[in-house]
C-alpha cells in the first residue's frame, strides 16, 4: 500500500481527476484505511471551494462606464 | 454627431459585453488589484477587436478571450518581472499545510482548526494570496483552482506544452498552501509561532 506522504501527493490531482486508474486505486485503498489522509483531503476540497466562492460584484459602474467608452471607441484604436 | 459602430464594432460590443465581469475578475485574481486589472481588461478588448475578424467560433468566445487576456496579462508582467523579487521554490515541495495547522495550533480551544483555518480568509484576502503566488505558477492555479479550467485547456489558453501545466500546477498547489499559511502569520490573523511558543 502507497505510504501517506504519497497520498497526499495525489489528493489534488485525485479531486482534479487527473490520476491514472492504477494510482486512483492505490490512493482509493489507502483512504479506505487512513483516517489522517482522508482528512487532509477533505482539507483539500474545502481549500478548492474557498477560491471557487464567487468574489464580490466584479466590475464598479465607474469601470464598467470606462469599458464601455473603450468599446464603442475600438474602432478608431 | 458620432458615427454609428460598424457591423464588426457592434457585433463585437455584443459578444463582449456579457463576459465584462468575468474578465475583470479574471485579471482582478491575476493582477492583484483593480486598477491594474482594469488596465489588463483595456488591453485584452483591444488585443480581441484586432483579432476578431479571425475568430472562428463567436458563438462560445471564452476560451478565446480567457487566452487574449492572459496573453495582454502575460505581457504587462514582463515589464515588471525586473521589479520583483524572484523567490526560491525549494522549499514548497515539503510543506503541508494542514500538517502545519495541526502542529502550530493557532486555535487552542477548537475542535474544528482546520476550517476556523479557512474561515480567516475573505475575498479581498483570497486575492491577495492569489496575488503573491510566484507568476510563473499564478497563472495555471488561478485557471484551475478558481475557475476550473482543466490541465489540457489551460495548455490550450496558456500554450504550454500539457506536462509544463501540470508541473506548474503541482508546484503552484504547493505554494499555494504555503503562502495561506504565511499571509496568516504576516497579517496576525494566528498568532505568531514564537509568541505561542
Amino acid at each position: 500500500m502507497i505510504t501517506c506522504k504519497e497520498a497526499v501527493e495525489r489528493l489534488w490531482e485525485y479531486l482534479d481527476r487527473n490520476l491514472l486508474r492504477l494510482e486512483q486505486d492505490e490512493l482509493d485503498e489507502h483512504l479506505g484505511v487512513c483516517r489522517h489522509c482522508c482528512g487532509e483531503l477533505e482539507f483539500a476540497e474545502r481549500i478548492r471551494e474557498m477560491f471557487r466562492r464567487p468574489i464580490g460584484p466584479e466590475l464598479s459602474p465607474e469601470t464598467r462606464m470606462r469599458l464601455d467608452t473603450l468599446l464603442r471607441g475600438l474602432e478608431r484604436q | 454627431m458620432s458615427q454609428p459602430p460598424s457591423t464588426a464594432a457592434a457585433e463585437f460590443e455584443g459578444m463582449i459585453k456579457p463576459h465584462l465581469d468575468y474578465l475583470y475578475g479574471l485579471a482582478l485574481r491575476l493582477s492583484g488589484n483593480r486598477s491594474e486589472a482594469e488596465d489588463v481588461v483595456q488591453d485584452a478588448l483591444v488585443k480581441a477587436f484586432r483579432a476578431f475578424p479571425d475568430l472562428r467560433n463567436r458563438e462560445r468566445p471564452g476560451l478565446w478571450l480567457t487566452r487574449v487576456l492572459t496573453s495582454c496579462y502575460y505581457d504587462r508582467l514582463r515589464t515588471k518581472l525586473g521589479e520583483r523579487e524572484v523567490v526560491s521554490l525549494d522549499d514548497e515541495a515539503h510543506f503541508d499545510l494542514f500538517d502545519k495547522i495541526v502542529e502550530e495550533d493557532p486555535f487552542p480551544y477548537s475542535d474544528r482548526v482546520h476550517l476556523d483555518f479557512i474561515a480567516l480568509f475573505n475575498d479581498a484576502r483570497i486575492i491577495e494570496v492569489l496575488g503573491a503566488l510566484h507568476p510563473k505558477y499564478r497563472v495555471a492555479v488561478i485557471l484551475a483552482y478558481v475557475y476550473g479550467y482543466t490541465a489540457r485547456e489551460i495548455s490550450t489558453i496558456t500554450r504550454a506544452p500539457l506536462g509544463t501545466v501540470l508541473a506548474r500546477l503541482s508546484r503552484g498547489r504547493k505554494q499555494l498552501e504555503r503562502e495561506l499559511w504565511e499571509y496568516a502569520v504576516r497579517q496576525r490573523l494566528i498568532p505568531h509561532p514564537e509568541v505561542r511558543a
